[in-house]
């Protein structure tokens, strides 16, 4: 993939970035500094800014939508326990500092998670193994607003399609076209081959998906600002269509391959079954574990520059940092179209690998 | 580590969003796009290749044209060949023709000189005859008054058959 074009336009762009990436910093900074509930807490209780504390924190998933200063939206808690489902505000538990007494249970927010608590406030082991937390979180939020705006963005580009039969495309149109024409004659023809057609879907929702929902985790206010890619539940279930897809897909060869090779002997075959399994696997998780890394390490980076501020306490600290977040969120927009490419190229090669034609 | 342990809720409702995400976006999204992006490269393509067609089409018409040409050259040199052989025979055969009417004319012509000529010196033949003849009359009235001339006459007219 020849990038160097994207980097040109870039440079002459780059007035423009400095400008959208400073209001983003600035953004940013605020937001570590309006830290409702830990910041205080940490400050409270050490008198020091503990910058782990915080990172985590923004990383993680969370029961409200912080906004600015004291203002977050709450999100709904929906709780799947053995004596039947609870549903509630999350502004019952006033940012974690009081126990709220449900249906069946009390439970508390510890760390951001909704535990069940006895009487005395002390979490219940016993009663937390029988609650499930289905809760609508900040991620689950931001992953319907990206399907939202995926839903948006491509009803209408669809509907530009039926507008326009047999003609040159139009405006936006034109700045899709390129990338799905991308996915399919870069992505899947190559390691699919002639059977890519049913597999186009499934690949083009994964990589659009992931490549906006990574961008939207690099804006860092109200409609962004979830780590949505960088959450291992939403990585697993991504890599998991990967795994399925791929298995029910695979052809006699595959399984040929895996449960009877050819070459090798007899009595090797429970040792090769255990290796095979093991490669079933291992792929996928790869993936999940590859998309989780690279997005969560890029936001863990672009706060820790942030926190510098903060550590040093100075604000002659904030240019530097300025530089190197303006510097990793670029970095950051690139590694969002390459992990949504890596992830789709990947899983394109693990189908294609799957229902290739052997010719022995 | 509770950091990389997925948790259920979002599992759950992550796999219940992509999957009608995913529904959506193939019936109402990736099916009508990718037809249109098929049809328009199908529809490129066959177009280029009406082109060449049309292009191969061109070269054959121009070739064909040519050919016609050359072979209509051929026709009309053929045909002024032919025109200038027959005119020349025509030319050769009406000289010919002349040439004997002209020369039977002049036989003719010729002949009734002739004959004009023979019947007219027959004429003056007759006429010197007669006049010859009325002017030896007229002499021999005139000599023969004179018995000494006609004897010289008789004389002389002997002399005369004895040298013819």
């Amino acid at each position: 993939m020849d990038l160097s074009h994207i980097l040109n336009s870039k440079k002459i762009k780059s007035s423009f970035f400095l400008a959208v990436f400073s209001v983003f910093f600035v953004v940013k900074a605020f937001a570590i500094q309006d830290s409702p509930k830990q910041g205080k807490v940490v400050n409270a209780k050490q008198d020091t800014y503990d910058p782990t504390v915080v990172i985590l924190e923004h990383i993680a998933d969370s029961h409200y939508w912080h906004l600015w200063g004291e203002n977050a939206i709450p999100l709904p808690v929906i709780l799947y326990t053995d004596k039947g489902l609870e549903t509630f505000s999350s502004a019952h538990f006033e940012d974690g500092r009081k126990a709220f007494t449900g249906k069946y249970y009390t439970y508390k927010l510890v760390n951001d998670k909704v535990k069940a608590v006895d009487q005395s406030g002390k979490i219940d082991e016993a009663a937390n193994k029988k609650v499930y937390d289905f809760s609508i979180t900040k991620n689950v939020v931001s992953l319907w607003l990206a399907c939202i705006l995926l839903l948006i963005i491509f009803f209408g580009v669809a509907s530009a399609y039926k507008k326009t039969v047999g003609k040159a495309p139009k405006g936006f149109q034109s700045f899709i076209e390129p990338v799905i024409v991308f996915v399919r004659d870069d992505i899947a023809r190559p390691n699919i081959g002639y059977k890519y057609e049913r597999f186009m879907p499934l690949l083009l929702t994964v990589f659009f998906f992931i490549w906006i929902s990574n961008m939207m985790g690099l804006v860092p206010f109200f409609p962004g600002g979830a780590n949505l890619t960088g959450n291992i539940a939403v990585t697993f279930v991504l890599a998991a269509m990967t795994l399925i897809v791929v298995n029910l897909n695979g052809n006699k060869h595959y399984w040929q391959h895996i449960f009877a090779p050819a070459d090798v002997p007899g009595w090797l075959w429970p040792l090769w079954w255990i290796v095979e399994l093991l490669g079933i696997v291992s792929r996928p998780f790869a993936l999940m574990i590859r998309l989780f890394a690279n997005i969560t390490a890029g936001h863990i980076i672009v706060l820790s520059l942030i926190s510098l501020i903060f550590v040093f306490k100075s604000i002659a600290v904030a240019p530097v940092s300025i530089a190197f977040v303006v510097f990793m969120d670029v970095l950051e927009l690139l590694v969002a179209l390459l992990q949504a490419f890596i992830f789709t190229l990947l899983t394109a090669l693990f189908i294609g690998t799957a229902t290739e034609e052997h010719h022995h | 580590m509770e950091l990389v342990t997925p948790e259920i809720g979002l599992v759950f409702w992550t796999t219940i969003s992509f999957l009608i995400l995913f529904f959506l976006l193939a019936r109402y999204a990736w099916k009508p796009i990718m037809g249109a992006i098929g049809e328009r490269e199908k529809s490129i393509e066959d177009a280029l290749l009406k082109a060449e067609a049309a292009k191969e089409e061109m070269t054959r018409l121009t070739g064909e044209n040519e050919a016609l040409l050359k072979q209509a050259r051929a026709e009309r040199d053929l045909i002024l060949k032919e025109a200038k052989q027959v005119k020349d025979q025509i030319i050769g055969e009406a000289k010919a023709a002349a040439q004997t009417e002209g020369n039977k004319i002049i036989e003719k012509a010729k002949v009734e000189i002739n004959n004009q000529k023979a019947i007219a010196l027959a004429d003056v033949k007759n006429q010197i005859a007669t006049l010859s003849i009325d002017i030896a009359e007229k002499i021999l009235r005139r000599q023969f008054e004179d018995q000494q001339k006609q004897d010289e006459l008789v004389t002389d007219l002997l002399k005369e058959v004895k040298l013819s």
